[in-house]
C-alpha cells in the first residue's frame, strides 16, 4: 500500500476503518438475503450460476492485473466480486453457467480492466456486460422460468401482453419469475436500506430514480391507452429489476455522479428512461439501458452541477 | 520511423514492409476506419474489401506520382480525387462483372472507396513527392498491410458471430457452440478492433 509514503503527524489519530474491501464486503453481505432467495426459489442449481459469476470476475481481475504487471492484491479486494454477482444476479434462473462466466469476464475485461480498472470503468461493468449478452444470446438471457425450471413469463412482459399478473404481495416477496436478484422487492430493501444506513451508497439515487418512475408510470398511458392518471405505479415500482438496479447498480461510485444535485439528476434520468422503454419502447424492460445511458452523461452532469467555490466571481472563468 | 519520403531516404524494401507493420493504416496509422467497421463481418468480405482498395492504392498511386510535376500544388486534393474516382469506378464496374455475388455484399462500400483516408493520405504523402517505383511499393505494402488488418478483424468477428470462417463451418465439431451475435453487429466491430489494436499497442510497448 502507499500508505507508507505519507507523512503522519503526532498522535492522537482516529481511523475511520473505511476502505474498499470494508464498503466491497457489506455490498456482498446487502445482497446476500436477495442471492439466497434466488437459491431456495429456483434450486440449488443457481448457487452454481453464482459462484460462476464471482469465480470468472476475480480471476479474470487477477489475470489481466498480472498481465499488466500490477499488484493482484485488488482482485480480491471484492469489487471483481460485487460485479460478478450482480452480472449472476441479472440473468435468468434457466442461463447455462457458460453464459454468467463469459458475461463476468466481459465485465471485468472490456466493462472495467480495458479502462485502467478499478475506478476508472466508464460504465457499470455488470451491467455493460449484460447489455452484451442480451444483444449476443437474446434468447438465452429473455427465456424466463419459474420454480423447477419451468418456462415463465416476467410480470413485465405478461403486463405488456396483457395477461394476469402476481398480485402486488407477491410482487413484494418476490414469488414471480424474473432475474435471480430482482424478485424480493422485500429483501432487496433490506440490503439497499442498510447500505444508505452506513452512508456506502446515497438515497438520493434510488429515491429518485424509483420516484420518478412511479409518477410517470402513473401520469402516462400505457401504449394503445389514452386514459392519463391511470397507471399502475405500485405495480411498476415493484416489477422488474428496478430495486435492484436503482439501490445497488445506478448508486455505483465510478460511474454515478458526485454532487448531491447530480444524484437527483441521475436519478430522475434514468428513471424517465426506465419509464418511457417500459411504456413505449421494443423491451418489456429498461433498467439496464437507462442506467448505462446515465452512465455515459455522468461526467457532463457532474460538470454542470458542481456548485461555486466561495468567493468566486459570477461570470468569471 | 515516421518520416515520409524526401526528409530521409528508405531502402525500397522498407518502403514496402512499413505498411505492414510500422505503419500499418488500420492498426498504427487509424485510417480507413470506416470500411474497417463496416465490412469485416465476414473474413470473405474483409478479403474482398481490402483487394478492392489494394488494387485502386496501387493504380492511383502509380498514376499521381506520374502526374506529379503537372499538377497544380492549389488544387492538387481534386485532381487526386478525379484519379482515385477513376479507378473506384473501374473497380466497381469489374467487380460487378466477375464477382457480381461480392460486389452485392460489399454495396455501396465499394463506391465510397473513392473517400478512403488511406488512399488519399498516400497520395497526398508519399506519391505526389515520390518516383513512381517507390510509389508502386508504397501503395503495395500499405495495400496488403489494410488487407491483412481487415481479414484478421473479419476473421476474429466471423468465428466468434457465425462459428465460421471463410464460409467453412470450422466449429463444426463443437456441438454446443452458440454464436456470439454481437460479433456480427456493429458494436462487435468496435469492439474486436478496440482490442486488437490495445493489444499491439501493448506487444509493442513491451518491445520498446
Amino acid at each position: 500500500m502507499e500508505i507508507k509514503k505519507l507523512l503522519v503527524s503526532s498522535s492522537p489519530h482516529v481511523h475511520s476503518q473505511n476502505s474498499v474491501r470494508r464498503a466491497m464486503l457489506w455490498v456482498l453481505a446487502a445482497l446476500a438475503p436477495a442471492s439466497l432467495f434466488a437459491v431456495y426459489y429456483y434450486g440449488a442449481y443457481v448457487l452454481l450460476l453464482l459462484v460462476a459469476g464471482i469465480a470468472s470476475a476475480v480471476l479474470c481481475e487477477a489475470l489481466i492485473l498480472k498481465l499488466r504487471h500490477k499488484p493482484i492484491s485488488p482482485a480480491f479486494d471484492g469489487s471483481a466480486a460485487v460485479t460478478g454477482l450482480l452480472l449472476a444476479l441479472n440473468v435468468p434462473a434457466g442461463a447455462p453457467w457458460w453464459l454468467v462466466a463469459i458475461g463476468a469476464v466481459l465485465a471485468i475485461g472490456i466493462g472495467k480492466q480495458v479502462f485502467g480498472g478499478i475506478g476508472h470503468n466508464p460504465f457499470n461493468p455488470a451491467l455493460a456486460a449484460r447489455a452484451i449478452l442480451v444483444v449476443s444470446w437474446p434468447a438465452r438471457m429473455t427465456s424466463w422460468v419459474g420454480p423447477g425450471l419451468v418456462s415463465a413469463a416476467t410480470p413485465l412482459a405478461a403486463y405488456r401482453a396483457g395477461n394476469a399478473v402476481p398480485s402486488h404481495f407477491d410482487l413484494f416477496l418476490g414469488f414471480r419469475p424474473g432475474s435471480l436478484g430482482e424478485m424480493s422487492v422485500f429483501l432487496l430493501l433490506v440490503g439497499g436500506l442498510l447500505l444508505i444506513n452506513l452512508k456506502i451508497i446515497d438515497w438520493k439515487i434510488p429515491a429518485s430514480f424509483i420516484g420518478t418512475v412511479a409518477l410517470l408510470t402513473w401520469i402516462l398511458p400505457r401504449e394503445g391507452q389514452t386514459a392519463f392518471f391511470a397507471g399502475d405505479p405500485i405495480f411498476h415500482v415493484l416489477s422488474g429489476g428496478l430495486i435492484l438496479g436503482a439501490f445497488f447498480m445506478a448508486t455505483d461510485w465510478t460511474t454515478s455522479p458526485i454532487t448531491k444535485r447530480g444524484r437527483i439528476v441521475m436519478g430522475v434520468g434514468a428513471g424517465i428512461i426506465t419509464a418511457i422503454i417500459r411504456l413505449y419502447g421494443g423491451l418489456p424492460e429498461g433498467v439496464t439501458f437507462a442506467i448505462l445511458i446515465m452512465n455515459a452523461c455522468t461526467p457532463l452532469i457532474d460538470r454542470y452541477t458542481l456548485g461555486k467555490s466561495f468567493g468566486s466571481v459570477r461570470g468569471a472563468a | 520511423m515516421a518520416l515520409y519520403g524526401g526528409q530521409r531516404k528508405m531502402n525500397d524494401l522498407r518502403v514496402f514492409w512499413r505498411g505492414i507493420f510500422d505503419e500499418n493504416p488500420t492498426f498504427r496509422l487509424l485510417l480507413g476506419m470506416c470500411p474497417t467497421l463496416a465490412v469485416s463481418i465476414a473474413a470473405g468480405q474483409g478479403l474482398g474489401m481490402g483487394l478492392a482498395a489494394t488494387a485502386v492504392l496501387v493504380a492511383s498511386n502509380i498514376l499521381i506520382s506520374l502526374l506529379r510535376s503537372v499538377i497544380p500544388d492549389k488544387i492538387r486534393i481534386p485532381c487526386f480525387i478525379v484519379v482515385i474516382a477513376t479507378f473506384v469506378t473501374m473497380v466497381d464496374l469489374i467487380m460487378a462483372a466477375f464477382v457480381p455475388g461480392l460486389h452485392e455484399v460489399l454495396g455501396i462500400f465499394i463506391p465510397l472507396i473513392v473517400v478512403n483516408c488511406i488512399i488519399l493520405q498516400r497520395a497526398e504523402a508519399f506519391a505526389s513527392k515520390n518516383g513512381v517505383w517507390r510509389s508502386t511499393l508504397d501503395g503495395l505494402g500499405m495495400g496488403v498491410g489494410f488487407t491483412l488488418a481487415l481479414v484478421l478483424v473479419s476473421a476474429i468477428r466471423e468465428i466468434l458471430g457465425s462459428g465460421t470462417l471463410f464460409g467453412l463451418e470450422i466449429l463444426g465439431f463443437w456441438q454446443s457452440f452458440e454464436p456470439m451475435g454481437i460479433m456480427v453487429s456493429p458494436p462487435g466491430a468496435f469492439i474486436v478492433l478496440g482490442l486488437l489494436i490495445g493489444l499491439i499497442n501493448f506487444l509493442s510497448l513491451r518491445k520498446a
